[in-house]
């Protein structure tokens, strides 16, 4: 079991609120990503789930319990974070089974585990070794170790990939939904990288500055964002946003559409000058300026096309693909 | 320096503070061991010649030698005893936020500053003096009688005085040394639910072990050589006679300066077999 219930929840330090009251339900077994701006409060988020902060006012409820007043180590979650935090003067062995020692399990049964756990994350044969002759990789690992053993009711990530490098990411990415889709257990994942978010998520909430945007699977955020944030916020490259009359033609202050769902081609309605042409192979990004429009647009055609810097390009949007948004920057319906 | 041209430079710009280095360290040693072989009574003849290790035997023959060894083994291992364990509770203590934390740090480090000479003497006059002293009223207002405490417990006193000198380099390398730990760690095992005793004991000592070594590296080099705290106390009375004092006894006292060589040259033999052991024993902390 493993289902987090946020009950108005706020968290000031000194007499800045960081979480205004905030009310979220992570059902059980799911792969929970927060998602947002540095310093919009996530890490404080997560740690107020953990404990390891003190609510201001509120409730944290874990499996229908107040566990508002419940120390850490018995809210029976387990917590992955950024810098790994592993024991330096522990062999990896040891630092996995840390915490079933403190649990005061017998030596049998801790090492039993500790196999298992290496097993699973592939470092039976760096058991012996110091957090300090580990890559980053491994070091990643060994925290995830660390924190299964335990059998936990949830899992706590923060920004747990952001210091390996691109490649390593996307792998590190795979392990941990796998782990997920294995063992089943609830994930509270956090990070300020969306393609992390739309690729592992089963729900995910975007955040600003501690207020939540938007609660969503990975596909309601992409194809019905909330607001101007979200849309900014989700995809990649980021929405299109044109005001004046194209908008306003359409009765919306602001109209928004993705790269990927603008065409190219004669007789489309809007053209400009391709300021710098990105050839990915598999699709080219088109920036385009001059148009009437806004700033720059951003264009996607797939394939890899002939556009080079100063061509002239007519394109238009999939009608049936923009979005829509008021004044205040939310979505008209 | 990758350069040779670079490296030959550097060399130059360094020969100046080598050159110094050695002759600071060369010529009293060459000394000492020059006037160790030699019979020389300033007052009663000057110097009377070569004697070979007549020097080296009469000196540990002498019936304060292997007292003077426990004495000094005794006051060095009690003083890093105390100063390490109560310098981690006090790191450990200034390492909490608290109100005036910046005044109250500066407070601990000023013992350091005191002379040696001087801190001996205020221990001496205002706080272990049996009629005078803190401790003497303290012990009368409780209605016990007072101790006196340098002829009765002198080896503990000195110890006390001296822990009280080095307190704050202890605690200063150990307070950095906190501040050095990641909190992130502390939190880790706090929710692999490791309670404040184990976190003290597996994640802060551990993390402390380097610190450590360098505290007791340190001031066991400037401890053998202790002295003025046991001139201006007791005079090397009551079984405080280590081996620098008896030293200065056999030098100054009897005027037996080929003697008093000798001695010196056991008190460098000795220091290197408690430098070796010691890097033995903890030195391997400081390769990781
Ligand atoms: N212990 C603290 N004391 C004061 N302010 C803090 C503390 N921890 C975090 N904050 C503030 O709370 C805000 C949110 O921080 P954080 O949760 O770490 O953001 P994120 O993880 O989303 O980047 C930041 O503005 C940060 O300065
Ligand atoms: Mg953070």
């Amino acid at each position: 079991m493993g289902r987090i219930v946020l009950d108005k929840v706020t968290k000031t330090f000194g007499n800045v609120e960081v979480i205004p009251p905030l009310d979220l339900t992570i059902e059980d077994g799911e792969f929970c990503v927060f998602v947002g701006p540095s310093g919009c409060g996530k890490s404080t988020l997560l740690r107020l789930i953990a404990g390891l902060e003190d609510v201001t006012s509120g409730r944290v409820l874990i499996d229908d319990t107040d566990a508002t007043e419940i120390p850490p180590a018995k809210r029976g979650l387990a917590m992955v974070f950024q810098s790994y935090a592993l024991y330096p003067h522990m062999t990896v062995r040891k630092n996995i089974a840390f915490p079933l020692r403190m649990a005061g399990l017998d030596q049998a049964e801790i090492d039993r585990r500790v196999e298992e756990a290496a097993k699973v994350l592939n470092l039976t044969d760096y058991l012996d070794r110091r957090p300090g002759q580990l890559s980053g990789g491994q070091r990643q690992r060994v925290a995830i170790g660390r924190a299964i053993v335990r059998e936990p009711k949830a899992f706590l990530f923060d920004e747990p990939l952001s210091n390996l490098d691109a490649a390593l990411r996307v792998g590190m990415r795979l392990e941990i939904s796998e782990l997920h889709n294995r063992l089943g257990t609830t994930m509270i994942y956090v990070t300020h990288d969306q393609v992390e978010a739309m690729t592992m998520a089963d729900k995910i909430v975007v955040l600003r500055a501690g207020n939540i945007e938007q609660v969503g699977s990975p596909l309601e955020l992409y194809e019905r964002p909330r607001n101007l944030f979200v849309a900014g916020f989700i995809g990649s490259p980021t929405m299109n946003f044109i005001t004046g009359p194209e908008a306003e033609k359409r009765g919306a202050a602001t109209l928004g559409i993705r790269p990927e769902h603008i065409r190219v081609g004669e007789g489309l309605p809007w053209s400009g000058i391709v300021g710098v042409a990105e050839h990915l192979g598999s699709d080219t990004f088109l920036h385009v300026h001059d148009t009437g429009l806004a700033e720059t647009i951003t264009v996607r055609v797939p394939g890899d096309v002939e556009f080079k810097h100063g061509d002239r390009v007519v394109f238009g949007p999939d009608e049936a693909k923009i979005h829509l948004f008021d004044a205040n920057g939310l979505r008209k319906p | 320096m990758a350069t040779r041209h670079s490296r030959s430079a550097a060399r130059l710009m360094m020969a100046p503070a080598v050159i110094l280095l050695l002759g600071w360290m060369l010529v009293p040693l060459t000394m000492t061991l020059w006037f160790s072989f030699r019979k020389y009574l300033p007052l009663r003849g000057g110097d009377l010649g070569w004697v070979g290790f007549e020097n080296y035997v009469r000196f540990v023959k002498s019936a304060s030698f292997w007292p003077s060894v426990q004495a000094t083994m005794t006051l060095v291992v009690g003083v890093l005893v105390i100063t390490v364990v109560v310098g981690i509770l006090l790191a450990l203590l200034l390492d909490q936020p608290m109100w005036g934390q910046g005044v109250v740090r500066i407070l601990v480090i000023a013992p350091f500053f005191v002379m040696p000479t001087v801190s001996a003497l205020v221990w001496k006059n205002l706080m272990l003096d049996p009629i005078n002293g803190f401790f003497g009223h303290l012990a009368r207002s409780l209605g016990l009688q007072p101790v006196d405490w340098l002829s009765q417990a002198s080896m503990p006193s000195i110890i006390m005085i001296v822990s009280w000198e080095w307190l704050p380099f202890a605690t200063l390398i150990l307070l950095t040394a906190f501040q050095s730990l990641d909190s992130e760690q502390l939190e880790a095992a706090e929710m692999d639910g490791a309670g404040p005793v184990a976190r003290f004991f597996y994640i802060m000592v551990p993390h402390l072990a380097r610190a450590i070594t360098v505290v007791i590296l340190i001031q066991t080099i400037f401890l053998l050589s202790i002295f003025a705290e046991i001139f201006v106390t007791t005079g090397g009375a009551f079984g405080t006679k280590t081996l620098t004092y008896l030293i200065y006894q056999r030098v100054l006292e009897s005027q037996n300066v080929g003697l008093g060589s000798a001695g010196g040259v056991y008190a460098i033999i000795l220091a290197n077999i408690v430098a070796i052991f010691l890097m033995r024993i903890v030195g391997k902390n400081l390769d990781a």
